[in-house]
């Protein structure tokens, strides 16, 4: 298979190790839309915890160690409002349930030769907005070391937000967080569009997603299950439609 | 161990499985045509989903959010570079909310 990024010019054997380097900076380059997007979002997130009276250390802790935005703001909510523990953990699994379908779909993506504990360290970082960078890309391979870059990046990008959110969010004005807020889902929307214009498949798996997750949303008997549920149901239901509707769909080169 | 400790430890563990198991089990196994196109469609359906209608509401005016949101297809059409896209959201949301409020 061929990879298409300006990284595998330097492929030979006494290379190896730059190589490695300049893939993962690949991906740090890469990802600087997503950190730029989580900084006022993990903001968000540390004030809120810290005016709900969260002790710091917990806010701190779960950036780190849980790392997913909603399951965050949803489980400082829950704390605060004093909701069980077993509770909050099974919540926090349902919304993120959806990152298993992510990872299965990247999978099949990774280099034959790529080790095992690389890619259980690497798939700390999978999250919405880095499975879709990755996922739209050209190459038909992703390395572990590009995806390494990605995801470090919006991790410390994540974690910087949380401490200025619960150490010094006091002194930032609100009103450019508010502005902030479209970020992330403009990059959706760039990583969705330029797919529309090559495969009609695409649209159409496109407007059954969005379609139905209004309907999940605003429709009454379902729109009491939760945004990680609705994503996961959505996603699944419109991407087998489109694999039924579209079985000429030719594999990626 | 403090229970809150324990909370957190919990969280992270069931965020983490679903995040990590098939990367590192599915990795080798070969899907049926039917699966690997499912597995490809995925992303196409999980962004429109994570758009639709989320960002409606992502600004506080589904408007602006509008505004946003269209100056981020327009700029996403022709192919700008992502960085370009996400600021041009940003300012379409930004003028609207200054020409309106």
């Amino acid at each position: 298979m061929k990879i298409h990024d300006e990284t595998e010019t330097l492929v030979g054997d006494g290379v190896k190790r730059e190589n490695h380097m300049l893939t993962f900076l690949h991906g740090v380059r890469t990802g600087i839309p997503v950190a730029v997007g989580y900084v006022p979002i993990a903001i968000a997130f540390g004030a809120m915890a810290k005016s709900a009276g969260i002790p710091d250390y917990v806010s701190v802790m779960m950036s780190l160690m849980v790392y997913a935005g909603a399951s965050q703001f949803v489980g400082v909510n829950l704390l605060s409002v004093g909701a069980a523990y077993w509770e909050i953990v099974v919540t926090t699994f349902v919304l993120n349930l959806r990152h298993f379908l992510m990872s299965a779909s990247l999978s099949q993506r990774i280099p034959k030769g790529a080790s095992r504990i690389g890619l259980a360290l690497v798939s700390f970082g999978l999250t919405d907005e880095t499975f879709s960078l990755a996922s739209v890309r050209q190459e038909p391979q992703l390395r572990p070391a590009f995806l390494a870059g990605l995801n470090l990046i919006a991790f410390a990008a994540w974690n910087a937000g949380t401490w200025i959110g619960v150490f010094l969010s006091a002194s930032l004005p609100a009103t450019i967080q508010a502005g902030m807020g479209i970020a992330l889902y403009a990059m959706f929307i760039g990583l969705l569009v330029p797919s529309l214009k090559k495969s009609r498949a695409i649209v159409a798996i496109s407007l059954l997603a969005a379609g139905m997750h209004a309907v999940l949303r605003w429709v009454p008997p379902f729109s009491g299950l939760s945004a990680g549920l609705d994503i996961l149901i959505v996603t699944v239901a419109a991407a087998a439609a489109g694999a039924l509707l579209f079985p000429k769909e030719e594999e990626p080169s | 161990m403090n229970s809150l400790w324990m909370l957190v430890a919990l969280m992270a563990v069931v965020t983490y499985l679903p995040r990590m198991l098939p990367m590192v089990m599915f990795r080798r196994f070969t899907f049926p045509p039917f699966w690997k196109r499912f597995l490809r469609f995925i992303p196409y359906a999980a962004l429109s989903a994570l758009i639709f209608p989320g960002f409606l509401t992502s600004t506080g005016n589904p408007v602006s959010a509008l505004a946003g949101g269209l100056a981020a297809f327009v700029l996403a059409w022709y192919r700008f570079n992502l960085m370009l896209i996400v600021l041009g959201g940003i300012f379409g949301v930004m003028i609207w909310q200054s020409l309106y409020n």
